[in-house]
């Protein structure tokens, strides 16, 4: 008989001076939230593949007259499969859920989170925000990931409201799965770059789409000498990533509001430029632009990576690709299929790099060991060690 | 941008993400329905955390027994915590019956699809 360990408690995430203080009816809602993912990643997921491939598929085939040839007539058939309908709106229902406890938590202390925020941030010229700044219709045409206001939405003035939300809820969303500052990302890109790349020490290193900038803190700890600029597009979180940071004793980074399509730095002025889970929630026109930009901002030998969910592949079954696509059309990422369709090898050779300079990897997200203890990971830390494709190229 | 003495902070904590929100039952009705029972268990299972942790935490002290805890009656300070406690609750628990009242008011909300397509122009 099999027994599976429950995620472990929000009580153990990472809390930094600026990080939004939760009672014990929070800690309850997100282990409740955290349960809830669980529950329909192990128990109900499972049964609804099973019901495509016992019941969707043959039937929808038999009334086609041939096998089914895309993910579109995959959800389309699926859209009909109770199991399915189940599933989803759990999934979509448990979200929105989240969205409602880390917000309810955030704005009940908001006055003193942003007196708190402003005495970290403390005018610094390290935080740069650029109130004329045009948000972008890839952050601002729908709230990506069902979050109410996205990155750019400002309540009140000097607000940190999104940024609090999004880093108090990565735990419970994600199992605890990217450790204890979320950092997952950021952590596996500074041990991969120290095990495969022990020689190569950065200078200047850019970040796109940092938000509150859990994944650059890692690199900035790993190369303490360099500088380190990271942009996004929303004020709240620049403001709360700035903080954070601060808070964390990382002061080597400067926090930058601006659109990744034009920055207006030098030629060859990078070492480094990186990006964690960003291209899914960029648009057909930006990603190529953005990746010419970054070949023109990087200085020769240096190199470009990005975490991203894994491609598509024709590979990969049609059932597959449709349930990864379930966010493109549930959890509002409209750009999600498109940009998991595209060859991101060519399009980093279109941006000019040299075919010999690309690569592709898989890696592993490091595993905290404050969140899963040693005694409980002898063996395989199944389903816990996050994955993501790394991409990107050395000029 | 409003003053944070202004904030509607019950109303904002349950607002709705911008993007028509999908319905995956054949009945509408069902998928509200659905929502606000998730909601109640959420909070049910929030109430059942507490009580249990006050009383291991009185058992182990030893300081009240449980028909103590049954003849509780709260003073009127007590008592008006209570009563906000209970509408926030509410709040909480009829979080789809505002989003869907807040697309009333705002008009239709943006379709995916021709999001990606002006995302692909």
């Amino acid at each position: 008989m099999s027994k599976q360990v429950p995620p472990p408690s929000w009580r153990h995430v990472g809390r930094h001076e600026v990080f939004p203080e939760g009672g014990l009816d929070d800690t309850s809602r997100f282990d409740f939230l955290a349960g809830m993912n669980r529950h329909l990643a192990t128990r109900l997921s499972p049964r609804v593949r099973e019901s495509f491939e016992k019941r969707v598929q043959p039937r929808a085939e038999q009334a086609l007259g041939r096998p089914l040839k895309d993910r579109d007539e995959v959800r389309e058939a699926m859209a009909r499969e109770p199991i399915y309908q189940m599933w989803s709106a759990l999934r979509r229902t448990t979200m929105e859920m989240r969205q409602q406890a880390g917000r309810a938590m955030v704005l009940r202390q908001l006055g003193p989170l942003i007196e708190k925020a402003k005495s970290l941030n403390d005018g610094a010229a390290s935080l740069q925000l650029d109130p004329s700044l045009e948000v972008p219709r890839t952050a601002c045409a729908v709230d990506i990931h069902c979050m109410p206001g996205g990155y750019h939405t400002e309540l009140v003035a000097d607000d940190i409201t999104n940024g609090a939300n999004y880093d108090a809820g990565i735990f419970a969303t994600t199992g605890g799965m990217l450790g204890r500052w979320n950092d997952g990302g950021g952590q596996a890109l500074a041990q991969w770059l120290k095990q495969k790349h022990p020689d190569f020490k950065p200078r200047r290193i850019l970040d796109l789409g940092c938000t509150i900038g859990h994944n650059i803190v890692p690199l900035a700890q790993a190369f303490p000498e360099a500088e380190v600029i990271a942009i996004d597009v929303g004020a709240p979180m620049l403001r709360y990533a700035h903080a954070r940071a601060r808070a964390l004793g990382v002061h080597n980074i400067s926090f930058r509001q601006a659109n990744a399509d034009d920055l207006g730095y030098p030629d060859d002025h990078f070492d480094l430029i990186t990006s964690a889970m960003f291209w899914h929630e960029s648009s057909a026109r930006s990603m190529p632009l953005q990746l010419r930009e970054i070949h023109r901002m990087l200085t020769p030998g240096g190199l470009t990576a990005h975490l991203e969910q894994p491609q598509y592949s024709e590979n990969m079954s049609l059932y597959e690709q449709f349930i990864r696509d379930w966010d493109t059309w549930n959890n509002n990422e409209p750009f999600w299929g498109v940009m998991h369709d595209y060859d991101v090898r060519q399009l980093v050779l279109d941006a000019g790099f040299a075919a010999d300079k690309y690569f592709e990897t898989t890696v592993a997200g490091v595993v905290d060991r404050e969140v899963f203890p040693v005694a409980e990971s002898t063996g395989e830390d199944y389903g816990r060690a996050a994955l993501w494709t790394m991409f990107g190229a050395w000029k | 941008m409003s003053k944070l003495s202004e904030l509607d902070i019950l109303d904002l904590a349950g607002t709705r993400a911008k993007g028509a929100r999908p319905y995956y039952f054949s009945d509408p009705d069902s998928d509200r329905l659905l929502s606000i029972i998730m909601a109640v268990a959420m909070e049910h299972a929030v109430t059942r955390q507490r009580l249990d942790a006050l009383e291991r935490l009185i058992e182990a002290k030893g300081l009240l027994t449980r028909e103590e805890l049954e003849r509780y009656a709260p003073n009127r300070e007590a008592e008006a915590e209570r009563g906000a406690w209970t509408q926030e609750y509410i709040a909480r628990i009829l979080r789809f019956v505002q989003q869907e009242t807040e697309t009333l008011r705002d008009g239709v909300d943006v379709d995916i699809r021709s999001v990606q397509d002006e995302l692909c122009r």
